[in-house]
């Protein structure tokens, strides 16, 4: 459904898309059945002149059963949708493959600054490249990233890789993307941070290897930490 | 229980202060009646529902048409934006929601529900609004400070909330605090009496399963609502300090933790969701059963999978905070008790669904409003659960994805919900019919343009549109020809919606002063404050002629019987 919208751009975002399917199947089954019922009911049981509404009073078998087996098959669906998110949710959060290369995000009032690792590829060393609201990694990589706030909460959101972490002050929060196309997209702030955070916007740029490796070297030379 | 509720009446003094207390306006404002409390907080809420919706109507004009001269406002520059989408968002919950579905609606029918003749602790009841008028002005003060009103988000969260340096609202933000606590002194002082009424003051008769299910959801939702506001107050004291005496309680550079304060929060947050839909299902079910003219398809269902709900309500808070750097093998648990409680919610509606069944089915305004409910509230229940699964959610967090879903939620309850009760029992509390094609009119013209501010914002949600900002150029991605059209609608839908309810007051006020006297039952319905007069008078029911209950409230359709009703306080 969200392909639609946005291009998927990581490895892990049509798990995510395919999840957003699955509770859109189950939960619009019953969503459209329940509504059916709904207006079927008020048009069928309408007032006519003379007619006398039924006394039940819900304990009768025959009329209790349209509730308890629904009841049941909604847990049912409980239990897929569950399964289905608790995988997807490992797979995203709570599992971190092998990096190639590790980046540092940090979030402050009111801009992104992403530390990239440089030519030695070690993250922390002289040759870091720093930049201010573009971030530059290369395509078919997993990436760590280290994220960290100086000041208040912020939220580091990647629409086409369907990824969101907040940034917290006094932390450093490691997650990972694996790009899986090449092409410059949106970078959001989805934590209210302020009166710019209107204005919290930056760009990842996806590169192939060879341009990739273009910039590092043309950003060496121009950025100091 | 009859000696009770006899005791009761001779014992406080509220006659005394009605007949040698002050005359005049005063009488209105230092009433113990619980009629005129009712009153007052269905007024103030009523005054706060338009200051709220002015604040939407500001920020969506901003939002469709970014950079013009709102009428009635002019620019509105970041700083304001943020203000006023904070306040619009406390103002709807705290000081519409709460005060017209449970302070006034509670304070309204419950003694007149239970045959009493008033509130156990009518001062503590008086007491209770006037902290809360007190609430409101502070609210109110917090806008016009130096440096604005606060512009944190209703959740507040800090350091940005907790430091003027980041939030740039000192005074604004600590007025809003204090504002917010005051709120819910006032809502503890209203539910200890709600609680204590319905438990001791109830007619002779009445058993705890012939109690109207809105009297009963009213008074779960001040149970949920005791047992969770204690740790946000605490909270919110700490904050306080945060911000004033300068502690560093949520500040990880001395030792505090920014999350510590998002617990408290939604360990308070999310049962008072329950806390204000119990009592717009528990109207939804009343209205239901009246004009279906059937008895709820299991009351007992209906009363069991709302404690459910409410206890559940308890262990689901942290999936607001899937990805706000808590562990996340937490969130896997949340997952799990969030998506059982689809469970009792799902029962519930169905319960109500399956009532209409075999009903005779009259389309009154009431009725329409609480059928609308159901209709709107199901696509608010079934877009949380894209929320609730946390993977999902870690696309659709902080998007208007959840603008649109929790509005699903909120409108049907805090509008349509009030609406809902104020068109049913009108003419109980003014004795005069409301004009019924005016009625269909403000309804047709609420309930269209709804859907067409929401569904819109659905599609911008799923677009990847995220919340709070106060205008989209510097996203390009967002800022799409066809985005802005999205807005456009919903913000045209609005402009359109708030038109209309100009008839909502034409009607209320001419209904009020010419509408068609009511009588003491015009629905034909059961419970008892249909049987006294129409407004009732100070004490209810005449001293000597208190009722006295010989069954359930929904007795609709009986075979035994020729009409289709049977109130409760008829002798067999």
């Amino acid at each position: 459904m969200l392909e639609r919208f946005l291009v998927q751009a990581s490895t892990y975002a049509s798990d995510i898309d395919g999840l957003i399917n699955l509770v859109a199947v189950l939960a619009g089954f019953w969503f459209l059945l329940a509504e059916a019922m709904f207006f079927w009911l008020i048009w069928k049981f309408r007032a006519r002149p003379g007619k006398k509404s039924q006394y039940l009073t819900g304990k009768e078998k025959h009329v209790s059963r349209w509730i308890t087996i629904p009841h049941a098959l909604v847990l049912v669906c409980d239990v897929f949708i569950i399964i289905g998110s608790v995988r997807v949710w490992y797979n995203v959060k709570q599992v971190l493959p092998e990096a190639d290369s590790t980046i540092r995000i940090i979030g402050q009032q009111w801009a992104w600054t992403f530390q990239h690792p440089g030519a030695d590829n070690e993250l922390d060393t002289a040759d870091d490249i720093f930049t201010v609201e573009d971030l530059h990694v290369e395509v078919e990589k997993t990436y760590h990233f280290k994220l960290e706030s100086r000041d208040v909460l912020h939220d580091f959101s990647v629409p086409v890789f369907r990824l969101k972490q907040d940034a917290l002050p006094g932390r450093s929060i490691t997650g990972w993307f694996r790009p899986t196309m090449t092409g410059e997209f949106g970078i959001q702030c989805a934590e209210i941070c302020g009166i710019g955070h209107g204005i919290m916007a930056g760009r990842i740029h996806i590169e192939d290897a060879n341009t990739h490796a273009a910039w590092i070297s043309s950003a060496s030379v121009a950025t100091t930490p | 229980m009859a000696d009770t509720a006899v005791d009761v009446h001779h014992d406080h003094h509220g006659h005394d202060d009605h007949h040698h207390g002050p005359t005049g306006i005063l009488k209105y404002i230092w009433s113990t009646d619980h009629k005129i409390i009712a009153m007052q907080y269905l007024f103030t809420g009523m005054l706060m529902a338009i200051i709220g919706g002015y604040m939407a109507y500001v920020f969506r004009m901003q939002l469709a048409f970014p950079g013009i001269s709102v009428p009635g406002f002019g620019q509105v520059s970041p700083g304001e934006y943020n203000a006023l989408i904070t306040n619009h968002g406390s103002i709807m919950i705290f000081w519409v929601a709460m005060p017209v579905l449970i302070a006034a609606f509670g304070n309204y029918l419950i003694p007149l529900m239970i045959g009493a003749d008033d509130m156990v602790f009518p001062r503590i009841n008086r007491l209770s609004f006037q902290v809360f008028f007190l609430s409101v002005i502070v609210l109110m003060a917090s806008l016009f400070v130096e440096g604005g009103g606060f512009g944190g988000a209703w959740t507040s969260y800090p350091p940005l909330s907790a430091v003027a340096e980041y939030n740039q609202t000192n005074l604004g933000s600590s007025l809003w605090l204090i504002a917010v606590a005051l709120e819910f002194v006032a809502f503890l002082l209203g539910g200890i009496n709600f609680i204590t009424t319905l438990m001791n003051s109830r007619a002779p008769g009445m058993k705890a399963y012939d109690i109207p299910l809105v009297a009963w959801m009213i008074v779960i939702a001040s149970i949920l609502f005791m047992l969770s506001v204690g740790p946000l107050v605490a909270g919110a004291v700490m904050l306080l300090f945060d911000q004033t005496l300068g502690t560093g309680f949520y500040d990880p550079a001395r030792g505090g933790d920014p999350i510590l304060w998002q617990h408290l929060f939604w360990f308070f947050g999310h049962p008072e969701v329950y806390v204000v839909l119990l009592p717009a299902i528990g109207i939804t079910v009343d209205v239901i059963a009246t004009f279906a003219r059937k008895k709820i398809f299991g009351y007992k269902m209906v009363l069991y999978t709302a404690v459910a709900t409410g206890v559940l309500s308890f262990f689901v808070w942290a999936h607001h905070q899937f990805i706000a750097g808590i562990d996340p093998r937490m969130a896997n648990v949340f997952t799990v008790t969030t998506l059982l409680i689809s469970v009792p919610i799902a029962e519930m509606c169905f319960v109500i669904i399956a009532t209409l069944y075999g009903g005779s089915i009259r389309l009154t305004t009431p009725m329409l409003w609480a059928l609308a409910f159901m209709a709107e509230f199901l696509i608010g229940g079934v877009t949380g659960i894209f929320l609730g699964a946390s993977g999902a959610d870690i696309y659709f967090h902080d998007t208007y994805f959840v603008l649109a879903h929790f509005h699903y939620t909120f409108f049907p309850i805090a509008i349509i919900g009030s609406f809902c009760a104020f068109t049913y029992w009108f003419p109980k509390m003014f004795g005069r019919m409301m004009n019924d094609t005016l009625g269909k009119i403000h309804f047709w013209g609420t309930i269209i343009p709804f859907n067409f501010i929401f569904i819109p914002l659905f599609v911008l949600g799923m677009g990847g549109q995220h919340r709070r900002i106060y205008n989209f150029q510097h996203f390009p991605e967002l800022a799409t020809p066809e985005m802005f059209q999205l807005r456009q609608i919903a913000t045209i839908s609005l402009l359109i919606m708030i038109a209309f309810q100009l008839v909502f007051f034409y009607n209320m006020i001419t209904s009020w002063i010419r509408g068609e006297k009511a009588g003491k039952n015009p629905w034909q319905a059961n419970t008892l404050e249909w049987t006294t007069e129409s407004p009732p008078p100070h004490g209810n029911w005449p001293l000597d002629r208190m009722p006295v209950v010989y069954r359930g409230p929904y007795e609709y359709g009986h075979p035994d019987r020729e009409e289709d009703y049977w109130p409760q306080d008829e002798p067999a």
